[in-house]
């Protein structure tokens, strides 16, 4: 089985050699369990000039119980790409991390880097495995971001429980506070910006979606929880460290102890 | 199937005993027939050099992040054992951890499945392969050769494989010395894949990978390729040939002249013989792109 050559697909290997292994493959549950299971919350992403940006909040949430509040829901999948997970977590995680191994087994093969829409698409046909667990409330719903080196710029994907892709333009957002934190970026996104103040604007967008939905997590200053930010642009992926999050975090603070609702936007 | 049903000795009944001679000189004499590959141990990694004429078929690759492959002999059937590899340890990774994909067991994987082939099958796979695993020190660097029927050797320092092995073995051997830095080492293998009184290979023949262990990423395999591998040639070229040459070297240094000596009278008699050529152009080595 291992010698037989076969397609570069790692999934398609582990499908036929080991399905149980697929995050997809288990026992669909009888009735709808959504509720009962941890579940990821809100990633935002913006492009910049020459890149893109994407940050999660670090809640996760079981019905009214906040499950883990430091939970990582934004994966480094290759040098050039990251992905956001937003819905049942185990699965989510499970998913990205078939994902990278994916992408890099292919690049291994091939000796080549898959094309932001290989990628893209990629990952489309593995959400579509796992429709028959989304329809019991066990959706897993990811957000594709890449640097795409034919073009020099950023590139944004989103999906729905039945697959994808739909690229974005400029931004997105996906979980239980996009609607929230799209109607920030809406306000905020600025074309063509530096990555700094891109940084802020989904920084922004992440705290007006914990202001106004419970399952996503604002920033934690007293446990020093802060968002994952990550910056992906020709130098390739780059997780902010820390430190300078929280410098970030501290600035967008002060503003809000002065303007609670956020910065304005100018009106005309 | 016929195995069951005779009493007596059939006709044309060969000797298990034979049989394998038989294969093993099929099989050793497919691979002498390519051209040669060295993988040798420098300061800060493993470094892979395979004179290869191909740049789209690779001898030399990555599996996993800390372990590197090269291979001698016939390209396809290499390249099924690379895909192999890769396959092996991406899902002892997926379904473990990336830590826990190790150098050793690729080996295994290897021995069992080149084993299998040479017993069960008619054909035996002409190759020599290396599976090396990069440590934090030089001390954890683990190096396995693996030959057509399945055995393994652990080895440490430099190793050559290919056509004229022995010849290119012993090149490499008086060249080598533990704790080079990347360009010297690159400089004893180009010094092991050079004929006597024939140019090195050019740039453009020779596949070369690290494995380095100062990178910081986790996947450590590197190519080296284009104008970063010329520039690293060219300083070692530099630096070898600065110190008056390998004589000076041998001259010079006390210890080492005392450390090598044990080593050479044992080597001579391999290399005398009048140096034979790195390999003759072999229709069999299809990864050399003839």
């Amino acid at each position: 089985m291992m010698l037989d050559t076969g397609s570069p697909s790692f999934t398609e290997f582990l499908s036929s050699y080991a399905p149980h292994l697929l995050p997809w493959r288990r026992g669909v549950p009888a009735e709808p369990v959504g509720d009962q299971v941890p579940h990821a919350t809100t990633i935002v992403a913006a492009t910049f000039a020459g890149g893109v940006v994407m940050a999660g909040d670090r809640r996760a949430t079981s019905g009214n119980m906040i499950s883990q509040r430091d939970i990582e829901k934004v994966f480094r999948t290759d040098e050039y790409s990251c992905v956001g997970i937003a819905g049942t977590a185990s699965i989510g995680i499970e998913l990205a991390r078939l994902y990278c191994v994916e992408l890099e087994h292919y690049e291994k093969r091939e000796g080549r880097v898959l094309s932001a829409e290989g990628k893209a698409n990629r990952l489309a046909t593995m959400i579509r495995g796992n429709l028959p667990m989304a329809m019991q409330g066990l959706a897993v719903v990811p957000m594709f971001v890449a640097y795409d080196p034919d073009r020099g710029e950023g590139r944004i994907f989103s999906y729905d429980v039945g697959g994808g892709p739909y690229e974005q333009k400029n931004y997105a957002a996906i979980g239980s506070g996009s609607i929230f934190a799209r109607g920030a970026l809406k306000k905020l996104y600025r074309e063509n910006a530096s990555a700094e103040d891109t940084v802020l604007v989904c920084l922004q967008a992440l705290y007006d979606a914990a202001d106004d939905d419970a399952a996503t997590g604002g920033p934690d200053v007293y446990r020093q929880i802060y968002p994952v930010v990550a910056v992906i642009d020709e130098e390739g992926f780059r997780r902010l460290s820390d430190e300078e999050v929280e410098a970030h975090v501290r600035s967008l603070l002060e503003g809000r102890s002065q303007s609670p609702d956020g910065p304005h936007a100018p009106l005309r | 199937m016929s195995r069951g049903t005779p009493v007596s000795i059939p006709f044309g009944y060969v000797p298990a005993e034979q049989q394998m001679r038989d294969k093993a000189d099929y099989a050793r004499k497919g691979i002498a027939r390519g051209r040669s590959s060295v993988v040798l141990q420098y300061d800060n990694g493993i470094l892979l050099v395979a004179h290869n004429a191909s740049r789209a078929l690779h001898k030399i690759s990555e599996i996993y992040d800390r372990i590197g492959f090269a291979a001698v002999g016939r390209y396809n059937e290499f390249e099924a054992l690379r895909l192999a590899g890769i396959r092996y340890a991406d899902i002892n990774g997926y379904s473990y951890d990336r830590a826990d994909v190790t150098g050793r067991g690729l080996a295994n994987f290897y021995a069992q499945q080149l084993g299998m082939i040479f017993t069960d099958s008619i054909k035996p796979f002409e190759v020599e392969i290396v599976v090396a695993e990069v440590g934090n020190t030089p001390e954890e660097d683990q190096i396995y050769r693996l030959t057509f029927d399945g055995s393994v050797q652990d080895e440490h320092g430099a190793i050559a494989m290919g056509g004229q092995a022995d010849a290119v073995a012993a090149r490499l051997k008086d060249h080598y010395r533990e704790g080079m830095t990347l360009e010297e080492a690159l400089q004893a293998a180009l010094a092991a894949l050079t004929e006597p009184g024939n140019e090195p290979p050019p740039t453009s023949q020779l596949e070369v990978a690290i494995l380095d262990r100062t990178r910081p990423l986790q996947r450590k395999f590197l190519r080296l390729t284009g104008r970063r591998l010329e520039r690293l040639i060219e300083a070692g070229r530099k630096a070898t040939a600065e110190p008056s040459g390998e004589g000076g070297e041998a001259a010079k240094g006390g210890p080492e002249a005392q450390a090598t000596p044990p080593a050479q009278p044992s080597t001579p008699p391999a290399t005398p013989p009048a140096a034979p050529p790195t390999a003759p152009e072999g229709e069999i080595d299809t990864g050399s792109g003839e």
